[in-house]
């Protein structure tokens, strides 16, 4: 398939790539930018490791075209950090438990990022709504409640400083 | 917990938390090397057939194929057990189950080298295939494999004590038919394998290969491989990226891992294989279906007198693990209660379906679900309280089984105890509205087999230990990191022991090149092996700190205690800092490591010699003193399970000896709905004797993780099988629970203390699992009022058993529907029916007439 020209702008920096149509934003992410965060756990979707954000929404980029989210904001796992330093979710799901084996801790981020984005102070039956669109094997789900409980206080109390 | 420890027992980030949580960290599939290419695997679409001819030619010719590799080019058959070399990279002369390897495409890219998988013409002779193992036992001839007659891979039969005379005694006996179904890891990160050769300088040939792979046994791989590439060992390196979950998927050589290093050969350049999730389901190597005969007999004051039990294991095509798990599943009914005599027959069976393997809770699982389901029955039958039969048959440590087992640190009556009191077990039990139950099972698991697999002499696990005049720990350790948190208890027990803190330590793990040998991640061996071998290593290198600081403070090394940072003579001061404040002292202490040790030690080092001796020195004083006295700073440890640890002397007793188990205790409450069948696990109260917790929250995540996936087993897992095509081959069709359906698990940590592990710390990742199923299985039984015989327990087995017990007709639920349709519903057959590849496919189909076969002479 002959590749086209296009524009993609991740965590920020825009890139010009030449990609076939055909495409799917994952592939680009990991093979083309090098950002190997984004993991490819299943390949239709069912499992949510390869979650980004696409201007805010998080999406499932395995089955997403890359021309398609030309002109959008995609925010990957590798642009979570905040001023060089783990944000408050990232530190939390270190400090809980809420990564075992961290293959699906990418997806678990950008879902989390896009809920708290919505929803600064879900209820665990939010959280758990939530974070359904994703798997995780190892932890049981149990240990990321804590750290998003957690990540929230701390996020409320960071805003209480700034203040 | 205690007070004498400053870095374990205290809640522990992963020290490779962050590479995870930012992406930054490397699993096999993230990494690339320059010129690398992908490797694609053709499967058979036959579950028994014989390979006639392989024609590649087209697919050779294809533009962007490099090479197709094909069964000769590795003719070597291999098997993770010692006894069950029966599997070759790709087929020799024969298939055996659907997904079976018969050629690897190497192409520059995944699509041309999906495009060429369709180009390989092969040529089958389909046989009869074997999807029932019992039916598969009565075989007479198309064998799976020419050497096991019957299709049986291995039988055994044990008697302990005297069975006979038991259920003579007892006054009440038990007998039932449990089925568990099939069940397999789906670890979120699909195999990967990356192998690369080196040229060599003096013959100028391939020489040294490199295989990067997601694997839990980094040694074994590297056996494998040597064996199979018919190169030495020491030519062949194995490294661990981060392993995205294992649960005994990874803890043996999975065909890709060897496709990949005979494909980058034949190929001559670096070549990668990823499994899709398809190819993950095929692979398996999960928990086999397993029909359990349980007998057990008690005494009517509720002691357990005698249990026989026949298990036939499926155990698909290959031996993988097979061995080992049909002895686990025997040996494992000793070593939790006190059973006087035992008879176990057990059956591993050969079919025509992917290999079954380890997964966690390898061997126990199936038959505990049976055992403790059973218990439950009996106690009702006699009328005790299902929590107070448990009781009444502890076993009373330290002791020797009647299997041979030996139990030392045993935790399981407190276990029982706290679940029983955090669950309000006595107040709520049998008073919950109708529809809603509480049940109680119990269960354990080795904390290593005291027997290695490939039998030898050698220690389990050694951990070399470098400290250098920076004051850097590095420990190098062959134990495999998968998500379990085994780099961070390695980091904690060196840095206890050191007295230093931990990011002090740094953990080089799982690369055969520069780690000494340990055997891997299963059967919850780190913590107690490579814990202690760390331990260890720490303690030898202490003792050469020890000796140099104790001179230098004119003291003897026993005086000297180890902590916060600092070597501190006991009762003595440290100026103006105190130990046990290491926050602070570590920052002062770096900096003036960095400086002593590199700059201006020897001015230091004169001044204080002025200064005559102290009571105290920084870590990295120590280190520099002990480095200029002794030269070197390094240590080693190494782990082999006491000779009394390794059970006895029948045939089979390799299988099941620890030195030391984990024990759990489990109440979980349930609400059924007798309408549609549904049942709701609401909340798992798990309380787990780890010996001693290294890391509260590991262990804590890793009680509710096994309780969590043995939950998963309990209702909705299960792999569907229509004559050895997998009908749920994807995450969503095999429904591995999704955070709303996962219940509050309460972990309940105990802490036995065992007097052989590292600080007293014992197995926490396995044992809990297997408490989970039977727990559920007997608060449904509490709830409603039946007993379920066969997990998972769907809507439709529920809603069977609940009209058998009203002696309503079962509903058929397949009636009217296509009889050769598999009694599940069929969510999709998986690509290989897409792909037209399946065994019936139809003569005018386009993509046959797209592709037709190299035989038919049409170019």
């Amino acid at each position: 398939m002959k590749k086209e020209l296009i524009e993609l702008r991740v965590n920020g920096r825009a890139h010009e790539l030449a990609i076939e149509p055909s495409a799917l934003l994952l592939d680009v992410l990991r093979q083309e930018l090098q950002l190997t965060g984004s993991k490819r756990g299943c390949d239709d979707s069912s499992c949510g490791a390869c979650t980004v954000l696409v201007d805010g929404v998080a999406m499932m980029s395995c089955t997403l075209l890359a021309a398609s989210c030309e002109g959008q904001e995609i925010t990957t796992v590798e642009g979570v950090s905040e001023h060089g330093a783990l944000a408050a979710i990232q530190k939390a799901y270190g400090d809980w438990g809420g990564a075992q084996c961290g293959f699906c801790t990418p997806g678990f981020m950008m879902t989390v990022k896009s809920l708290l984005a919505e929803n600064p102070d879900p209820s665990e039956g939010e959280v758990r709504a939530a974070l359904s669109s994703n798997l995780c094997r190892c932890t049981g789900y149990s240990q990321m409640y804590d750290a998003i409980r957690s990540a929230v206080e701390v996020e409320r109390k960071g805003l209480a400083a700034a203040k | 917990m205690s007070n004498d420890f400053s870095i374990i027992g205290r809640p522990t980030a992963m020290i490779d938390a962050a590479g995870k949580t930012t992406g930054a960290g490397k699993y096999t599939d993230d990494l690339s090397v320059p010129g690398m290419l992908v490797g694609k695997i053709l499967h058979s679409p036959y579950p028994h057939a014989r390979i006639l001819r392989i024609d590649t030619r087209r697919a050779e010719k294809c533009e962007g194929v490099v090479a197709v590799a094909v069964g000769k080019d590795a003719p070597n058959p291999y098997g993770i057990l010692p006894v069950g070399h029966d599997e070759y990279p790709l087929a020799l002369d024969k298939v055996r189950y659907v997904g079976d390897n018969v050629a690897c495409v190497v192409a520059v890219s995944e699509v041309i080298a999906e495009k060429a998988l369709e180009l390989i013409n092969v040529e089958y002779e389909v046989l009869p295939a074997y999807f029932d193992p019992e039916e598969s036992m009565k075989a007479q001839s198309d064998l799976i494999h020419d050497s096991k007659p019957g299709n049986l891979e291995k039988d055994y039969h044990h008697i302990f004590g005297d069975p006979d005379q038991g259920f003579a005694e007892a006054d009440h006996v038990a007998e039932a038919r449990f089925i568990a179904n099939e069940v397999t890891h789906a670890a979120m990160e699909p195999h990967s394998t990356l192998a690369s050769f080196e040229l060599d300088p003096h013959t100028g040939k391939p020489g040294r290969l490199t295989v990067w792979s997601s694997t839990q046994v980094p040694y074994y791989l590297q056996h494998k491989l040597s064996l199979v590439l018919e190169m030495p060992m020491a030519q062949i390196r194995v490294i661990k990226p981060l392993v995205g979950g294992g649960f005994g998927g990874k803890s043996e050589v999975i065909p890709l891992e060897i496709i990949a290093a005979v494909a980058a050969r034949k190929a001559q350049a670096p070549v990668k294989i990823t499994y899709t999730r398809e190819e993950v389901f095929w692979a398996h190597r999960g928990r086999p279906r397993t029909i359990i005969d349980l007998k057990t007999g008690v005494r009517s004051d509720g002691r357990i007198i005698a249990v026989k039990a026949r298990v036939v294991q499926d155990g698909g095509a290959y031996c993988s693990y097979g061995v080992v798990t049909i002895l686990y599943s025997g040996a494992l009914l000793g070593a939790l209660y006190d059973i006087p005599n035992i008879q176990y027959d057990g059956y591993r069976v050969l079919t025509n379906k992917p290999a079954c393997g380890a997964m966690r809770g390898h061997g126990t699982v199936n038959v505990r679900f049976a055992f403790e389901s059973q218990l439950d029955e009996l106690a009702a039958k006699i009328g005790i309280d299902p929590a107070e039969i448990r009781r009444r048959n502890l076993l009373k440590p330290p002791c020797i089984t009647v299997n041979g087992l030996r139990v030392q640190s045993y935790g399981l009556p407190e276990c029982i105890e706290k679940t029983v009191a955090r669950s309000g077990w006595k107040e709520r039990k049998g008073k919950l509205p109708k529809g809603r139950g509480l049940g109680i099972a119990c269960s354990h698991y080795v904390s290593g087999a005291a027997n290695s697999i490939i039998r030898s002499d050698m220690p389990h696990s050694t951990v070399n230990i470098k400290i250098d005049r920076d004051g850097g720990v590095v420990v190098y350790t062959g134990a495999s990191e998968i998500g379990q948190g085994s780099d961070t208890m390695t980091a904690q027990v060196a840095a206890e022991v050191l007295g230093c803190s931990l990011p002090r330590v740094r953990v080089i793990a799982a690369d055969t090149d520069l780690t000494p040998i340990d055997i891997g991640s299963y059967s919850s061996r780190v913590t107690f092996m490579a814990g202690n071998a760390t331990l260890r290593a720490a303690e030898e290198v202490k003792k050469l700190i020890a000796a140099a600081a104790a001179k230098k403070m004119n003291c003897t090394p026993e005086e000297l205690v180890f902590r916060g940072d600092v070597v501190i003579r006991r009762n003595g001061h440290v100026g103006t800092a105190v130990p046990g404040r290491p926050a602070e002292q570590s920052s002062a202490a770096s900096v003036s490591g960095h400086v002593e040790g590199q700059i201006l030690r020897g001015s230091l080092q004169q001044k204080r010699k002025e200064e005559g001796p102290k009571d105290w020195m920084t870590f990295e004083e120590a280190v520099v003193a002990a480095i200029d006295f002794h030269g070197a700073l390094t240590g080693t440890g190494s782990y082999a399970p006491p000779q009394e640890a390794r059970g006895g002397k029948h045939k089979g007793a390799g299988v099941g000896p620890s030195p030391a188990y984990s024990y759990s205790a489990q109440v979980a409450e349930v609400s059924v709905d007798e309408e549609t069948g549904e049942v709701t696990v609401h909340k798992v109260w798990a309380a787990h004797d780890c010996g001693r917790a290294l890391n509260p929250v590991s262990v804590e995540g890793q009680i509710i993780g096994s309780v969590w996936m043995g939950m998963g087993q309990a209702l909705t897992e299960e792999m569907v099988w229509k004559d050895g095509m997998l009908m749920n081959p994807g995450l969503l069709e095999y429904r591995s629970p999704s955070s709303v359906e996962s219940p509050e698990v309460e972990p309940i940590i105990v802490e036995s203390v065992d007097p052989e592990g590292p600080f007293g710390a014992k197995e926490c990742s396995e044992g809990s699992l297997a408490a989970t199923i039977p727990a559920i299985a007997n608060a449904i039984y509490d709830a409603v009022g039946v007993r379920l015989h066969e997990s998972p327990f769907t809507p439709e087995r529920v809603l069977a058993a609940l009209r058998t017990k009203k002696n309503v007709k079962a509903l058929n639920l397949t009636e009217g529907v296509d009889p050769t349709s598999p009694t599940r519903f069929r969510e999709h057959g998986g690509a290989l029916c897409f792909k037209g590849k399946g065994p019936e496919r139809h003569a005018l189909d386009p993509s046959r007439r797209q592709f037709p076969s190299a035989a038919g002479g049409a170019d």
